[in-house]
């Protein structure tokens, strides 16, 4: 029998845990990837740690009695690095292609929205749900360094915290970046070659910072993957940085995570409400 | 008068695997004329269109199109033919009047020629304000009317029209249609496939009816009106459950009756006398309506279906 | 009866070799390829080649620091930047071409349904594959010369056998484009489409772009120099460095043979996916 919304719908309930059915949604698309997500996450830093930490590795470690870099082998050196941006770039993917569907290609987030689902909620739930699937990929990731005995996992397991966070917060300005896009082509273009590139290329990922000419350094400083970087090899093998430095890290990377939510807060509302 | 025939099919079939699409048809299609295949989806009509475009291979039978084998013919076949297919497949990278353009290119014409046609069809296809814009931005009769256009940048003998005003709103289906008159005025052929009634009472000449594949019937759709039903028709609603149980005492009462799951229709030449008489039996419907009879009555009359599933 | 243009220009074709899947007029899929060339925005063509540019700048200069100078023959050292410029134009000429070739090619067939509306009119598939391709290659040979342009003014290009990269950088691509285009024709879904994704990135980190084999084990070496990618960045580098001779035939060859096994096998797909 018909008993109508009245009786059906908890509408307390729905608004107090909207975030968590959004989030709900997102997983369940995510479960139709799963294959693909698996085999990308694990076969990645098996890639990436066998040809460069390794391969490379074996030029650079060998040169005429240099200890590798930074006082440490080049595998070890690069780990920090290679964990950071794999999680910058999953958690920045999960924020910006459902964000340009959920607006653009299939509008479900104005489905959403007709439910007594607001922006806010919907912003938060696909941010939370890209935040889980993150931390998938950054434990296997993990296991992965230390199968290659890039890291030392009693001493760099908090590496897998720092990297997160450091993801979490560029993801939230490119959450509101998503939502402020129109032109999805562009967007996707210009994110790929101006901004995933440069800054997985250009963050002493691969070397010391200070090794490139000062401009180019420059890319480094405003990049969250060279904050994520510096904490991360601080914490997993001691590398040296001043204490005001690691505070300087921590705050820029704050900065970007408010700055990034209540933006992206700001464009959902507009954006469903226009 | 002899007509010239353009498309002649005998026993043509068109299998995939197990399931046949097309089973064995005949027809033939006159020079001039605006012919229409009426079915439901899944009748066999756009597969049979797709082996006249060339652009599908049949497993038997014969066709010929302008005296042509399309199977070995294709790139001949398809120069005399516009193909408006029933998904718009126009070039979403390029504007109104490049898309006009390049369509004309494919076919090997001159530069000077189309330029000069596509001046003809914007004004044709009332595109001409939207001549330099994306196709992306156009409305739905806009794109229809451009994809029309587009088949006839090489002023083709048979345009082929595969639902051309399905979900469309009724304002650009008017537009529609009254462009198509004025292409058979010119003396086009029109082949067109549709599952609306009035589309196909609207626009064509001669009918066939397809269903699962076969040929239920061919004949003008007056003719075909006149064949298979009566002159008008009475809807009755008696309220979801109780349609089959007042349904036995209405039988006796006109010379055939369709119980449907939501109305009963009942044949009759003269509707209103029906309803009187029903009202006399102490039967009241929640509503009826008295109409004309239309092509749907014919199709469920040859198929014991409705066209619209 | 009159016969309109169209029919006589396809009428003039009859009796021609494979006149039923080639019309001739593979250009005027190119044509198409420039209208919609011409509206698209100018920063996403521009920053185009920028993947190969950013690379050489943080791995030539950053890596070559600590990596020193690489031997390329007997006594023969190179610049670690001068070592990997080559690597980096022959993968950048696959990308290019596979990402036309590929996921360009999906999009058309599967949503825009541009291919569906090319074969209703009298072009055959092959006209639509080679127009297609063409395309690809020539704005590889343009992004390979941006790039050359680039390593010239680095000072890195010391031999004028160089200049022979661009139309290598064109064989590359050429070969990519053939074998991906025929392999995207059996795609069915992006899942599927992923998978292209997931080969190409070893194929780049292991054939050879930043180290020499050697290091290798000698099965590992063995299923590397199998791989289409290594024989194009040998090749590359060796025209890019002067070292001609009979040795890079077999690259040619193969990449000769990636043209013609992907072109038969793109046209024989579209015309079952589309005639069928």
């Amino acid at each position: 029998m018909r008993q109508g919304s009245l009786a059906v719908v908890d509408t307390e309930r729905a608004i107090k845990l909207g975030t968590l059915f959004v989030v709900e949604a997102r997983l369940r698309t995510m479960l139709h990837w799963i294959f693909s997500l698996l085999t990308g996450s694990l076969l990645n830093p098996f890639f990436y740690l066998a040809s460069l930490g390794i391969g490379v590795g074996t030029f650079i470690n060998s040169r005429a009695g240099s200890g590798g870099v930074d006082g440490v082998k080049y595998i070890v050196f690069l780990a920090p690095a290679l964990l950071a941006s794999v999680a910058i770039q999953d958690f920045m993917g999960e924020v910006t292609f459902p964000v340009l569907q959920g607006f653009k290609w299939e509008k479900l987030f104005f489905a959403m929205n007709a439910t007594p689902l607001s922006g806010r909620q919907i912003a938060l739930g696909t941010y939370f749900s890209a935040m889980l699937r993150t931390v998938g990929s950054v434990l296997i990731y993990f296991a992965v360094l230390v199968g290659f005995k890039a890291v030392h996992p009693a001493q760099a397991w908090p590496m897998m915290l720092t990297s997160l966070f450091a993801a979490a917060c560029f993801a939230a300005i490119m959450l509101a970046a998503a939502a402020a896009t129109e032109n999805d082509d562009l967007f996707l273009n210009l994110m790929g070659r101006l901004l995933i590139m440069p800054l997985f290329l250009f963050s002493g990922t691969f070397y010391p910072l200070t090794s490139m000419p000062i401009p180019l350094q420059a890319i480094g400083w405003i990049s969250p993957l060279w904050h994520a970087t510096e904490i991360g090899r601080w914490v997993s093998y001691g590398h040296s940085i001043p204490g005001t430095m690691i505070a300087i890290h921590f705050i820029y990377l704050t900065v970007l995570l408010v700055v990034g939510l209540l933006w992206a807060f700001n464009r959902f509302e507009y954006r469903l409400s226009k | 008068m002899h007509k010239e025939s353009l498309i002649q099919a005998k026993g043509l079939t068109k299998l995939y695997g197990d399931f046949a699409a097309v089973k064995g048809i005949d027809f033939s299609v006159h020079k001039g004329e605006s012919f229409g295949f009426l079915g439901p989806n899944g009748a066999g009509k756009s597969t049979t269109m797709r082996i006249i475009a060339a652009t599908l291979t049949r497993t038997s039978g014969e066709i010929s199109i302008l005296g042509k084998d399309p199977a070995e013919r294709g790139p001949e076949i398809r120069a005399h033919l516009g193909v408006v297919p029933q998904q718009d497949n126009l070039d979403q990278a390029l504007t109104v009047t490049d898309n006009l353009y390049i369509y004309g290119r494919y076919f090997g014409l001159s530069r000077k020629f189309i330029r000069a046609k596509i001046e003809e069809l914007l004004d044709f296809a009332q595109l001409v304000e939207k001549r330099d814009v994306k196709v992306e931005t156009l409305s739905g009769g806009m794109k229809r009317r451009l994809t029309i256009a587009r088949a006839l940048i090489s002023e083709p003998e048979i345009l082929m029209l595969d639902e051309p005003t399905t979900g469309l709103d009724p304002q650009a289906r008017h537009i529609l249609w009254d462009r198509l008159f004025r292409l058979k005025e010119q003396g086009v052929t029109l082949l067109i496939t549709t599952h609306y009634m009035d589309e196909a009472e609207q626009l064509c000449d001669r009918l066939m009816v397809m269903d699962k594949g076969s040929i239920m019937a061919e004949d003008s759709p007056s003719g075909l009106i006149k064949k298979y039903s009566t002159k008008e028709v009475l809807e009755v609603r008696f309220g979801s459950d109780k349609n089959a149980e007042v349904s036995p005492q209405l039988s006796t009462l006109c010379e055939r009756m369709e119980v449907l799951p939501d109305r009963i229709l009942m044949y009759a030449d003269d509707a209103e006398l029906l309803l009187e008489e029903i009202r006399k039996k102490g039967l009241h419907p929640v509503t009826s309506l008295v109409r004309r009879s239309s092509l749907e009555d014919v199709f469920l009359r040859l198929t014991g279906r409705s066209l619209v599933e | 009866m009159i016969t309109s243009a169209a029919v006589a220009i396809a009428e003039a074709r009859i009796g021609r070799l494979g006149e039923s899947v080639y019309s001739g007029r593979a250009r005027t899929i190119l044509e198409r390829s420039y209208l919609a060339f011409r509206s698209s925005a100018w920063i996403v063509v521009l920053t185009g080649f920028l993947e190969p540019v950013l690379y050489l700048f943080s791995f030539g200069y950053g890596v070559g620091k600590l990596i020193g100078k690489m031997e390329v023959g007997p006594g023969h050292f190179v610049s670690y930047a001068a070592f990997i410029a080559p690597a980096l134009l022959a993968t950048s000429a696959m990308n290019g071409a596979i990402y036309d070739a590929t996921w360009n090619v999906f999009f058309k067939m599967k949503f825009d349904r541009v291919y569906q509306g090319m074969l209703a009119t009298s072009l055959g598939p092959l006209d639509v594959a080679l127009g297609e391709i063409s395309w690809a290659l020539l704005r590889g040979m343009v992004y390979a010369i941006a790039f050359m342009s680039i390593v010239g003014g680095l000072g890195l290009i010391t031999t004028p056998w160089a200049l022979l990269a661009i139309p290598v950088a064109v064989l590359i691509a050429f070969g990519f484009a053939s074998v991906g285009m025929a392999v995207t024709t059996y795609m069915k879904s992006f899942e599927q489409m992923n998978i292209i994704n997931i080969v190409l990135l070893p194929m780049f980190l292991f054939s050879g772009s930043f180290y020499p084999l050697t290091i290798y084990p000698g099965w590992l070496q063995g299923f590397i120099k199998a791989l289409p990618l290594w024989h194009g960045i040998t090749l590359m580098r060796s025209v890019s460095l002067g070292l001609i001779s009979a040795a890079l035939l077999p690259h040619i060859v193969y990449f000769l043979a990636m043209i013609a096994i992907g072109l038969f096998f793109t046209t024989r797909r579209l015309t079952k996916l589309f005639m069928r």
